[in-house]
């Protein structure tokens, strides 16, 4: 057993008696109280626990709790301050690219890196960076439709406005 | 070490909630209801949109209405199954079958039981009462296997620990002794003269009537002379396809929590498509009645068909009775791939016949259903390959044979498409090959011989509603194609994305060869074959705050399929308010009817309404009984037409407002809960298949355009266009949003998607998603949809279910594509690189 | 289960030292599956995360130095020039979540035939620098692969870095699967071509017990280069040599029929990757080769 400290969401948090072989996903959804993060695969096949680790978004399920000592996690609970909602998540809400839901913390954890590194992706950029995220409701055609929007809004947005 | 002690020295793992200095607790399961506000946005800026807002009350049926779940959901505070967190909860676990067929010859968890952190271990001993199987159609499946297992990945035991990593080594310490028996695996093992019974002294009602205790259920459909019309035929094309086993492949794992009660009985908070038949099925195993098995729904991702049969249900309620402890169990997606039935895999036997013009004659097929170890839905998927054997075509002569098997391979159910899927894949390969012989083109051959409202189904069934069918192939086919080596840049560099292979680089075009191709299906919508398939639902309407509530309670699971939405829609059209409250599904409400069969929204949907019609009747008796005497304008009697809810108002013909429903309501609130059914339906006639079985159809076309390497057998579709009539959208961006899913599951099975079972030893070789694949992002091209609006005057507002027309033509259309594009025959789905390279 | 966090590069050669049987996990992208669905299930995880060198690569002259767990985005993104081969080999590897994790390291340890990096390795001539507290040796990489899952290394050893010649020539790779993302190689095929030594390698994956190189095939080619005096004249290899290359190089794998596909097809794709891979590093030899977009 041990104990992990990490940032998560800006906040210093702490799980004790954590066993080796837990997986950051599982702490961040079992022990810390924060199960936006998904369990659809836990074999990196799937991308619904994609967070943030130290900038970089990674599978969750195969960061071991331990390797996250020390770092920075952010996760779609932490995408935009309480009550509100950041331009990818209102965009994926107004471009029905939400269905079941399962894939979605994942992707839009995925698609605010993207915006972040490339504010006007061609349809091929997204596609590429979101093919680490499977979604089995939509086809993706809403989720395409959602990050275009999130594009075109946060394009549009003067720099401090951005969520 | 063993790995399960601690290095330090302590005993095993803790209850990690137990200890101080944990921090971010969640409170006991609170499954909150959601509220449906008409969001800001109307057009999405930047975007086409190809639906106006319409006029009417504002958010109601016919609007690209929003989620009212989907704030909760992109913000990842929606409470999915496997979410669930309960103070003290332990977690369970099963133990699976590693073989597909054997006695059992014992059992010894005494080893488990011992092991520190573990508080139970169960197995078919322990089960409470005398009835230890569940099924949906015949309850052939045990809680727990008992003396014998059917298929590989059959639950033998349950396990409650501390953590699950505790519950996965006990079940790894409990022995099991196996024998192993010889294997089922396909129509002819299963029928041999001394075939081994997978389940001997059948009494369900099916059994006297197979040809074989090994075939669950067999449905003839003879109409017309099939000798005579065959003499006839200038062509005849014969083929024998075959078809794999897919999965529901859901991501959100099988998973749920049961917390027991003061009063003995449990609460169970579950992801399933039918609480009430899981309550009907889990009630009886407990011992307990069904007013002590308190059922919610918890969110739900994703279902497919695969959510209808019962998973860990009755497992976690076991465990949580026997320990006194809520229990959550969540499969991983190993153990999901052995946690729900999957689609029947098929071996389908065609022969179509045509005249020199191109007229049908006559279609002769046999459809053999795999259904693997337990029936679960087999029966009516049986029903559906049969009835919608043929395709949504007009042929007077027909004989159609479809069966499924009892074997032991995994248990196989619903799927999206449910039976009509495997058949469609055949018949339109057929169409194909009959067009070409008798040197027509492939989309006017099926446009001569297409359906209409009018025609006579093999069933004998007139299709009493609109049947655009050659108007839905006219409409694909006339949209402009999709533009050549889409690869190229223009600067003389090379795409890999838009190539076959996409990233792995396999081609810079070398190789590719472009295909387009055509397929059209039907699918009935709603329980067939005389069901009984009704809805219920509870609305209430209030003054809160000055204004008209309304609150829809129902028990329907919304899977992801936007029935939350729709049911908000109907209420605001039919009561005129704005603010609507979906009441959390649960069993405190009568049945709503499975979420599958595309039937919800007609169902369900027809439900509210009804029940909202009852509400506005009593509103305005009520209206009248108020200010009836003192106001102008009111009519003398009970609720006349002329009068509408409007905008929290009750406004006269005339435009004249009434009264506001706030004022009318006062402090009273006006509820009711009421059944609803659609038409009746009748059983198919056991020998010759007639009979109104069906409510409605539904049809969609697709357009398929592949570039296929064909040196590599790599394929990537280039554009997936479908034309669906959906007879009245109630959410234009909804039922975009199915017939795109749709569309994609059907590409999915068309190219990659198969559970691979070993024939020598029936075990699945390839229950992960590294080897199970779905669409990815990449794999998945732009998809035009074009929705046509031709009311069924038989359901409400005309709507035509709609989820699962798109997963049936989506199949076959890829495959004529890629059959076009290779020059290959190829008639097995899922086609695989090496069936487009060898020889 | 015991969780062993060294802070620096020789706590960690100490730590593998006395506990041999310690599995070392870096990017987690292979450990961590096994992990949680059991089927693994070490006494001691030996993190090598925190090890700022490993992450590091260094070019030197000739060679780049590469550290066993710089993640395969920064190898995509940063080597495409040095390393043009593996470049492209990590742009084809899983998705981008893992591409951030995963690295060359994690690929050598687990030594998968199916792992994507070994054929570009392979083609490039690497080298696996294996350290101990004992101390440290070079494996060519030749040497390094001996089994399904089984390597050369030491139990005591770790891998520090993989050491590869810079290209001096133009390098190709390409890798089946049935899907268009997110796949384990069906196959994968490594081409590189060496100017300064006017030799040619290969390196195929997933389609024999471990990932090998086509020699016979290298050989062949390599002589009729030399004998048509291709190297210097820059004239395009001849059709049916380039056909003969390809059937050699199907003729070195020894696949078998798994659900990912058959012996048959793996065997016929190699082929193809291989005449296809030698056409475009040639062409682009030849200086004339079109640029490629989205891969790498």
């Amino acid at each position: 057993m041990m104990r992990v400290r990490l940032t998560v969401n800006g906040r210093a948090r702490e799980a004790d008696d954590v066993w080796e072989g837990e997986s950051l996903l599982y702490v961040l959804r079992e022990r810390l109280g924060l199960p936006g993060s998904k369990n659809a695969c836990e074999q990196g096949e799937c991308g619904s626990c994609t967070v943030r680790l130290d900038g970089v978004p990674v599978c969750a399920c195969l960061v071991a709790a331990g390797q996250a000592e020390g770092c920075e996690v952010v996760t779609v609970e932490g995408l935009a301050p309480e009550g509100e909602l950041s331009t990818v998540q209102r965009a994926f809400v107004d471009a029905g690219a939400v269905q079941c839901g399962f894939c979605t913390p994942g992707l839009l954890v995925a698609a605010d890196d993207l915006l972040d590194r490339n504010p006007k992706p061609a349809d091929a950029d997204i596609r590429e960076a979101l093919s680490g995220n499977l979604c089995r409701c939509t086809g993706y055609e809403k989720i395409m439709d959602a990050v275009r929007l999130a594009a075109a809004r946060r394009c549009a947005e003067p720099e401090g406005d951005r969520a | 070490m063993s790995g399960l002690t601690d290095p330090r020295g302590t005993s095993g793992l803790t209850d990690p909630r137990g200890t101080s200095g944990v921090t971010g607790r969640r409170p006991a399961p609170v499954i909150p209801g959601v509220r449906s506000e008409l969001g800001p946005p109307g057009p999405l800026a930047g975007l086409p949109t190809r639906f106006a807002r319409r006029a009417g009350n504002a958010g109601g049926v016919g609007e690209s209405v929003l989620r009212p779940d989907g704030v909760l959901k992109v913000t990842g505070e929606f409470a999915f199954s496997s979410d669930l967190w309960h103070e003290h909860m332990l977690w369970g676990h099963l133990l699976r079958s590693t073989v597909a067929h054997a006695e059992i010859l014992s059992v010894d968890v005494s080893e488990a039981l011992a092991t520190p952190g573990v508080h139970a271990v169960l197995t078919y001993d322990d089960l409470p009462t005398e009835v230890r199987h569940y099924g949906l159609e015949i309850q052939d499946t045990p809680v727990l296997a008992h003396g014998r297992i059917r298929h590989h990945g059959e639950p033998i035991a349950a396990v409650a620990a501390d953590h699950p990593e505790i519950a996965r080594r006990a079940a790894a310490k409990i022995k099991v002794e196996y024998r192993e028996l010889p294997l089922i695996t396909d129509e002819a093992s299963a029928t041999a003269p001394d075939a081994v019974l997978i389940h001997e002294d059948r009494t369900d009602h099916h059994a006297p009537h197979v040809p074989h205790p090994n075939v669950v259920h067999r449905q003839p459909i003879v109409r017309g002379d099939v000798e005579e019309a065959a003499a006839r035929a200038d062509f005849v094309v014969r083929g024998e396809y075959e078809f794999g086993m897919q999965d529901q492949a859901f991501l959100g794992p099988e998973s749920g929590m049961a917390v027991p009660a003061e009063d003995g009985g449990v609460d169970l908070y579950v992801a399933t498509q039918w609480l009430h038949a899981d309550l009907r099925q889990i009630a009886p195993v407990l011992g307990l009645p069904e007013d002590k098995v308190r059922m919610t729904l918890a969110g739900v991702g994703g279902a497919f068909g695969g959510r209808e049969d019962l998973s860990m249900q009755i497992h976690a309620c076991l465990l949580a009775l026997r320990t006194g402890r809520p229990v959550k169990m969540v499969f991983n997606r190993y153990e999901s791939f052995f946690g729900h039935v999957h689609r029947h895999p098929a071996r389908l036997v065609y022969e179509h016949g045509a005249t020199k013009d191109g007229k049908l004659t006559h279609v002769r097929a046999r459809i053999v259903l795999d259904g693997g170890a337990y029936a679960s839905s087999s029966p009516a998927v049986v029903g559906n390959a049969a009835s919608l054997g043929v395709g949504p075509y007009e042929v007077d002569a027909v004989e159609v044979e479809a069966l499924a098997l009892y074997t032991n391979n995994p248990p196989c159910g619903a799927m999206r498409g449910f039976g009509a899927v495997q058949a469609c894949f055949a018949y339109e390969a057929q169409m194909d090959r009959l067009a070409d012989a008798v040197g027509m083109d492939r989309v006017e051959f099926r446009q001569r011989n297409a359906m209409t409202q009018g025609s006579v189904l093999p069933t004998g069934q007139v299709v009493d509603a609109p049947a655009p069918v050659a108007e839905l192939l006219r409409r694909v086919k006339e949209l402009p194609l999709p533009e050549e080596r889409p690869w190229e840049t223009g600067t003389g560099a090379v795409d890999v994305r838009a190539l076959p292979g996409g990233l792995s680089n396999t081609s810079h075009g070398e190789g590719v060869v472009r295909g387009v191709g055509y397929a059209v299906g039907i699918k009935n919508v709603g329980f067939s074959e005389g069901f009984d398939d009704y809805s219920t639902a509870r609305v209430r309407l209030e003054a809160a705050g000055g204004e008209a509530v309304a609150s829809v309670h129902t028990a329907m699971a919304e899977v992801g399929q936007g029935g939350v939405t729709v049911h908000a829609q109907i209420a605001r059209t039919e009561l005129g308010v704005s603010q609507v409250t979906i009441h959390p599904a649960d069993t405190r409400v009568g049945s709503a009817g499975s979420t599958s069969a595309s039937r919800q929204t007609y169902v369900t949907g027809g439900a509210v309404k009804r029940a909202c019609e009852l509400v506005r009747e009593r509103v305005l008796e009520l209206g009248r009984a108020r200010f009836g005497a003192t106001r102008p304008g009111w009519p003398a009697d009970g609720s006349p037409d002329e009068l509408r809810l409007e905008g929290g108002e009750v406004v006269a013909a005339d435009g004249t407002v009434l009264a506001s429903l706030a004022e009318i309501l006062g402090d009273e609130a006006v509820e009711v809960e009421t059944e609803w059914r659609h038409r009746p339906t009748e059983p198919f006639h056991r020998h010759t298949g007639q009979g109104d079985g069906h409510v409605q159809y539904s049809f969609a076309a697709h357009r398929a355009v592949v570039d296929v390497d064909v040196e590599l057998g790599l394929v990537k579709v280039v554009e997936l266009a479908c034309a669906q009539d959906v007879g009245k959208a109630v959410n234009p961006l909804a039922v975009v949003g199915q017939i795109q899913g749709g569309s994609t599951q059907g590409l999915g099975v068309a190219l990659m998607e198969e559970i691979v079972v070993d024939r020598a030893t029936g075990l699945v070789r390839n229950p992960s998603f590294t080897d199970y694949l779905i669409p990815t992002i990449l794999d998945t091209p732009p998809m035009p949809v074009e929705v046509l609006e031709l009311a069924d005057d038989n359901a409400p507002y005309g709507l035509r279910g709609a989820g699962e027309a798109p997963t049936l033509s989506s199949t076959p259309a890829i495959l004529a594509a890629v059959r076009a594009a290779t020059g290959r025959d190829l008639r097995r789905a899922p086609v695989r690189p090496e069936h487009l390279t060898d020889g | 289960m015991e969780f062993l966090r060294p802070a620096g590069w020789e706590e960690a050669l100490a730590a593998k030292a006395e506990y041999p049987d310690a599995v070392p996990l870096a990017g987690g992208t292979d450990l961590m599956v096994e992990l949680n669905f059991g089927h693994r299930r070490p006494e001691r995880l030996l993190d090598l995360g925190r090890i700022a060198e490993l992450k590091e690569w260094e070019t030197d002259g000739d060679s780049v130095r590469l550290g066993a767990g710089v993640p395969y985005t920064r190898i995509m993104e940063g080597l495409r020039r040095e390393l043009p081969g593996l470049a492209l080999a990590s742009h084809t590897v899983a998705s981008p979540q893992i591409r951030h994790r995963g690295g060359v390291g994690g690929n050598l340890g687990t030594a998968s035939p199916a792992g994507d990096a070994h054929p570009a390795l392979l083609a490039a001539g690497a080298e696996v620098e294996a350290v101990s507290a004992r101390g440290t040796r070079l494996i060519p990489i030749d040497d390094f692969y001996l089994g399904p899952k089984r390597n050369a290394l030491a139990p005591d050893e770790l891998i520090r870095a993989v050491r590869v010649r810079r290209a001096d020539g133009p390098q190709q790779y390409a890798k089946v699967g049935t899907r268009n993302a997110m796949v384990i190689a069906v196959c994968a095929f490594g081409l590189a071509l060496h100017p300064q030594t006017r030799s040619v390698r290969t390196g195929i994956g997933s389609a024999a017990p471990t990932p090998v190189r086509a020699r016979e095939a290298e050989e062949f080619l390599g002589g009729v280069l030399e004998e048509e005096r291709c190297w210097e004249s820059g004239r395009v290899v001849p059709p049916a040599a380039a056909r003969h290359f390809a059937d050699l190089c199907a003729a070195a794998c020894s696949p078998i029929d798994d659900v990912r596909g058959t012996a048959a097809y793996r065997r016929r794709a190699v082929g193809v990757l291989a005449r296809r891979t030698l056409g475009w590093a040639w062409e682009e030899y030849r200086g004339s080769a079109r640029a490629t977009e989205g891969a790498a």
